[in-house]
């Protein structure tokens, strides 16, 4: 076994200076060089219990990839991973590490945690670059399983199919694979060049990809089983936006993060020549403290804005973003106003937003989600001079399936029931998983329902 | 796939194109709509579906040439294919139980109209049709809407064709002259939309309007089609795009109608230059 490495700082990832990158789109984090890789590596104690295994949504051998990086054995350290993960480079960018494997690495209790995320994504992107051979196409077993929408569980489960050699369908409702890889998480945060390379690894695998067909309107379930698929998955996410129903929500001006995030992201809004226009604000407020606040704040400055605010009603302790989103947002200049919760968004008479009022909130006892509850302070009433409100706090599923498909159940918040861990819907043969399941989540929680259905889908077809 | 299969100016900036798209004519319904993208970088674009056969598996939508995207729409021809093409989206126009119906339509939504007053017609309805341009150069559809209405009113706001005036004045007359409609559905732009519909709430009578708002996904995804209706946040792509005319903030659906028109001016101005260069 190689030296272990008894730094309690994790190895540091170099990255694009603030001040640089606060004014492009390309990729903030430059990733680990070999040297650093194994030098971080190193640092991992391969202690007995690995804590971090149990930790992993989707249960990756994570001591036995680093212990394959400490040898300088990447290809080895891919192997490993790719058992588990279908997107590792992916992964290693967006998973929120610190809430998850490094959350509970024994190397956090005294320091800092080993760089799980960053050894991930190290991995992948080595394999990426060093290694040319297409994915041998597997034998077909002559069963046809359909994939509803293209984000992460619908390509992690449609990848896993295609292995087991199933005709894999993915239907995807925009012109391009990848849901939210794609429309909403920005190029800066995870380059869609990769998404890509992973969309193309599955067309080899055999998966056929099927853009431009909303199932529920174009297709109803009931007719993909009369094509001749036998199982079909859902994976259509939680794209509806949810607005705060306060006056003025109406105005020029007023985003979704959905629809300001896929204008930028999607649509390219950001290139000089995009043909999809966005507004070019000056002060931005972004509303709400989760991953795609982050987003369209960094997005918003990027896109030229000189101003751009934060607002979110409990304080900084309690932002669901991952940490590394937020201390970038800030070191990008991005100004958070915590305990703070709009009443108005406030406009001119042509339509234009010229503000938001606030009001300013402490914290109570906690609620049902063991939060605790933001309580408006009296008299503490103010206004932000914006020119642009970014709505980011929260989507809801999709309403499009549940109304087209009859035996499909939804809880109250529209989420899919299922039977838990197969991904069993109240439908035979149909099952769900991801966003459309759960309500907004991460990218990760939704590969491992990807993938634990595409097991039970196999389970029950080869019977 | 989407292949272009027939296309026809109707006037000199509006036209028709058949499109192979069998999936989308299997199941579409007057009022439902598409999304296109020309080109590999083109914006998305909504359109509502004009015609569909679905045996020959072709769908027909009609567009007016107005801005960059529907400039590069135009570019393409018989042989050429859309890059992409989803739908058939939203909800369609509900025509059940009706037995008398006013069709409103105005410029280019005349082309909207006509299938649903296609519908009403060929389910036994009877059908009076108002269409509005504003000349005679502008005029589309007319024998199509006379093949199936008991009355048609041609309005041009010059005079040059039909009868000179607002579409509301005809309707106005045909109401008063005692024609007892179960709805009337006005499809055209919203600054028509919004006074058709107050002139029908002075009678009571029922009206249904087509929105077209700015959107991006037409799933449900976006919210940038957001109206009020009725004091409530619907989203025109889900939701509609009809909704009840007396229940619309008209006023709020007009603001947010011009949120890119400087940019789509620039973008207009640009392309245009673009295509002198092409053709040169």
């Amino acid at each position: 076994m190689a030296e272990r490495n008894m730094d309690p700082r994790k190895t540091p990832m170099p990255a694009q200076p603030a001040e640089v990158r606060r004014h492009n789109f390309q990729e903030v984090a430059l990733g680990y060089t070999r040297e650093m890789a194994v030098n971080e590596a190193k640092r991992c104690l391969q202690c007995k219990n690995h804590p971090c295994i149990s930790a992993c949504p989707v249960c990756i051998d994570i001591p036995g990839f680093i212990a394959c990086v400490a040898q300088d054995d990447l290809e080895g350290a891919f192997a490993v991973l790719s058992a588990s993960s279908a997107l590792p480079a992916v992964c290693g960018r967006v998973c929120p590490q610190e809430s998850q494997c490094e959350g509970v690495c024994v190397r956090g209790i005294k320091g800092e945690s080993v760089g799980i995320g960053r050894l991930e994504r190290f991995v992948a992107d080595w394999h990426r670059e060093h290694s040319h051979g297409k994915p041998e196409k597997p034998v077909a077993n002559g069963h046809r399983v359909a994939v509803i929408g293209a984000g992460p569980s619908g390509l992690t489960c449609a990848g896993d199919l295609a292995k087991l050699g199933y005709g894999v369908t993915v239907f995807e409702a925009l012109h391009l694979a990848g849901g939210v890889l794609v429309y909403g998480i920005p190029e800066f945060r995870l380059p869609k060049a990769i998404v890509q390379q992973e969309i193309d690894s599955l067309r080899a695998l055999g998966v056929t990809i099927q853009t431009d067909v909303v199932i529920g309107k174009t297709l109803t379930v009931d007719e993909l089983f009369d094509m001749g698929f036998e199982a079909a998955f859902i994976g259509s996410g939680a794209g509806l936006p949810r607005f705060m129903g306060i006056p003025g929500e109406s105005l020029k001006g007023v985003y979704s993060a959905n629809e300001y995030l896929t204008r930028i992201n999607l649509m390219k809004a950001y290139e000089p020549g995009s043909a999809t226009p966005i507004r070019k604000s000056r002060s931005v407020a972004v509303v709400g403290g989760g991953n795609v606040a982050m987003d369209a704040a960094r997005c918003a400055m990027r896109m030229g804005a000189e101003q751009v605010y934060i607002v979110y009603r409990r304080g900084m302790a309690e932002l669901p973003a991952r940490l590394e989103e937020v201390e970038h947002a800030q070191e990008e200049g991005i100004v958070f106003h915590t305990l703070v919760n709009p009443v108005e968004v406030l406009g001119d008479e042509k339509g234009w937003v010229t503000g938001i009022r606030c009001v300013e909130m402490t914290l109570g006892e906690p609620d049902q989600s063991g939060r605790r509850r933001p309580v408006v302070k009296e008299g503490s009433e103010f206004t932000l001079d914006v020119d642009t409100v970014i709505i980011a706090i929260g989507t809801q599923p999709n309403p499009l399936l549940r109304q087209t498909t009859e035996g499909l159940e939804t809880d109250r918040h529209g989420c899919i029931i299922t039977n838990g861990d197969d991904g069993l819907t109240t439908r035979p043969n149909v099952y769900a998983g991801g966003d459309a399941v759960t309500g907004a989540a991460t990218v990760i929680l939704a590969m491992g329902a990807g993938k634990r259905a595409a097991s039970a889908i196999h389970r029950s077809l080869s019977k | 796939m989407f292949e272009i299969l027939e296309k026809d100016p109707l006037n000199a900036t509006v036209v028709r194109i058949v499109v192979s798209a069998p999936l989308i004519a299997r199941k579409a319904e007057p009022g439902q709509f598409v999304i296109l993208r020309a080109g590999e970088n083109s914006e998305r674009i909504p359109l509502t579906i004009a015609d569909y056969h679905r045996a020959a598996g072709t769908i027909t939508l009609i567009y007016q040439i107005v801005g960059a995207g529907t400039m590069e729409l135009n570019a393409l021809n018989c042989g050429d294919s859309l890059r992409d093409l989803v739908g058939p989206l939203g909800r369609a126009t509900e025509t059940e139980g009706l037995a008398k119906v006013c069709v409103v339509g105005g410029g280019v939504g005349c082309a909207i109209a006509l299938p649903v007053a296609k519908k009403l017609h060929a389910q036994g309805a009877i059908v009076h049709s108002v269409i509005g341009f504003r000349n005679r150069e502008l005029v589309i559809l007319e024998d199509e809407f006379r093949a199936i209405s008991e009355e048609l009113r041609i309005m041009t706001d010059d005079g040059s064709y039909g009868e000179k005036g607002l579409v509301t004045t005809a309707l106005e007359t045909l109401i008063q002259a005692g024609n007892q409609y179960d709805e009337v559905i006005a499809i055209g732009p919203l600054i028509m939309m919004k006074f058709v519909s107050q002139t029908t709430k002075k009678y009571g009578v029922k009206t249904m309007v087509s929105m077209n708002p700015i959107m991006v996904d037409g799933t449900g995804m976006c919210g940038g089609c957001r109206l009020t209706v009725g004091g409530e946040t619907k989203f025109a792509c889900v939701d509609g795009p009809d909704f009840d005319g007396h229940l619309v903030d008209f006023d709020e659906a007009l603001r947010r109608g011009d949120m890119y028109r400087e940019t789509e001016q620039h973008a207009r101005e640009a392309s245009c230059n673009l295509f002198q260069q092409e053709v040169r």
